[in-house]
């Protein structure tokens, strides 16, 4: 049963999918998330792939300062990521507003809405830091998932 | 059933080789796009680690009648491909009966009809659209590789596999296999051929809703068909008998060379429209699919 476990916590670490959620960002952390995927960051030896699906993610990939057309979606796009899950904020604007900060059209911070993981920030982030940043909440989301099985089955 | 068939639906090239042997050719197709595209690539263990993570996914309970069909559809795929690898003629002894050539056709058939249904069974617009894409590149790819199949059988006079395997100077059959081979990207929904999973379209078409293990199983079909179609024409061009341990190590090198040359296409090809897909079966492989089986009915009428 042990290694069961062992395995499975191995493979979540091994095999992060991400969704990526732009929530009204400049495209600047988009474009830097991007650059992971390319030849010089190479993200997929570490496993890590972009994901069509929120159904088929496990880390939600947020950018931007939530802006009110958006809170929804977010809302809506976390709840349809499946347990156990992870949420990575990428950039300064989910986590403080950045420079958005006091505009009435902004609902952000993010973590006002939804649980947040790990904070990448920057204005943009370099990619080694999202690379980290994504790494980091692998492992999070693998100790949680083994946390969550230790106890039963969430309440949600 | 006898002894020799199980060990084919079990052993080989069956269950207990077919589910390796299927993670190692998706690795190989992710390994080769990454090395076209000067990247290193994932490690060898990812696909296992991707199954695995995602048998350990807490999925939305859904009742009633779709989800016991959404669940169905994957399984039966799987099924159904591991049944078609059972039927493949690797070893000459065995199970083949007359007409079992069909049989395979019909079984590596159900896997893209469950994609399709999956799709309208879903209820999300994209798994529609992407439903009907592979409805109609079904219809498209399925002329041609149902004349190269026949084309292949006129050949050898016979529609049972054991006897269609392994080559021969008639060059009807080598056009048969070239049919077969043209067929391949479009079942396995692979570039430039891939409009019913296009992700920067349709997210991920009829598979949008899956997630857990279902999906898991949807990517375990995915790498079941590599094998069972790789595997196909690998067991047409093999010579048969020998060492089995040779042969079946030929197999398996034989069927990793088209999925590296497959995937090398794939990634070096960008994504064909509908019709452009629609075109290219049913007029280019079509033309050649036609001059392949009048040549191998002709060469017969003659000999």
């Amino acid at each position: 049963m042990n290694i069961l476990k062992k395995l499975m916590h191995k493979s979540r670490c091994k095999s992060p999918s991400l969704f990526h959620l732009n929530t009204g960002s400049c495209n600047g952390c988009d474009i830097e998330l991007v650059t992971c995927l390319s030849p010089r960051y190479d993200v997929e030896q570490l496993g890590i792939h972009l994901e069509g699906s929120p159904r088929h993610a496990d880390i939600l990939c947020v950018t931007g300062p939530v802006t009110r057309a958006t809170l929804e979606a977010v809302k809506t796009v976390y709840a349809q990521v499946c347990e156990p899950k992870a949420v990575v904020a990428l950039g300064s604007c989910p986590a403080s507003c950045n420079v958005f900060a006091g505009s009435p059209v902004i609902e952000g911070p993010l973590s006002k809405h939804i649980p947040v993981d790990v904070y990448v920030p920057g204005c943009p982030p370099h990619p080694d830091a999202i690379i980290n940043g994504i790494a980091r909440a692998a492992q999070i989301l693998a100790e949680r998932g083994v946390r969550e099985e230790a106890k039963g089955e969430p309440q949600k | 059933m006898n002894l020799s068939g199980l060990i084919h639906l079990f052993v080989f090239p069956g269950l207990l080789f077919a589910v390796p042997a299927a993670w190692f050719f998706v690795w190989g197709e992710h390994k080769a796009a990454a090395r076209m595209q000067r990247r290193i690539g994932p490690p060898l263990l990812q696909p296992f680690y991707d199954f695995v993570k995602l048998l350990g996914k807490r999925t939305p309970s859904r009742r009633g009648i779709e989800a016991d069909l959404l669940r169905l559809y994957p399984a039966l795929s799987v099924l159904s491909l591991l049944g078609a690898l059972a039927l493949l003629p690797v070893f000459p002894a065995g199970v083949s009966f007359s007409g079992d050539s069909i049989l395979l056709v019909a079984l590596l058939e159900l896997p893209s009809i469950c994609f399709i249904l999956a799709g309208f069974t879903s209820g999300s617009i994209y798994g529609e659209i992407g439903a009907i894409r592979e409805a109609v590149l079904s219809v498209a790819n399925n002329l041609v590789f149902l004349l190269a199949i026949v084309t292949v059988a006129v050949t050898r006079q016979t529609f049972r596999l054991a006897d269609l395997a392994g080559p021969t100077t008639n060059p009807g059959h080598w056009l048969g296999v070239l049919g077969i081979l043209l067929c391949i990207p479009a079942k396995l929904r692979l570039n430039p051929f891939s409009t019913s999973s296009a992700e920067q379209e349709i997210y991920s078409g009829p598979l949008t809703e899956y997630a857990g293990a279902a999906l898991g199983m949807w990517k375990l079909a995915h790498g079941l068909e590599w094998v069972a179609l790789t595997g196909l024409v690998a067991s047409l061009v093999l010579p048969a008998g020998g060492e089995w341990v040779l042969h079946a190590l030929l197999f398996v090198a034989v069927s990793f060379v088209q999925v590296l040359l497959l995937s090398a296409i794939a990634a070096g090809t960008a994504r064909f429209t509908l019709d452009r897909s629609i075109r290219f079966y049913w007029r280019w492989a079509a033309i050649l699919a036609i001059l392949a089986i009048s040549s191998a009915i002709y060469m017969g009428y003659r000999s």
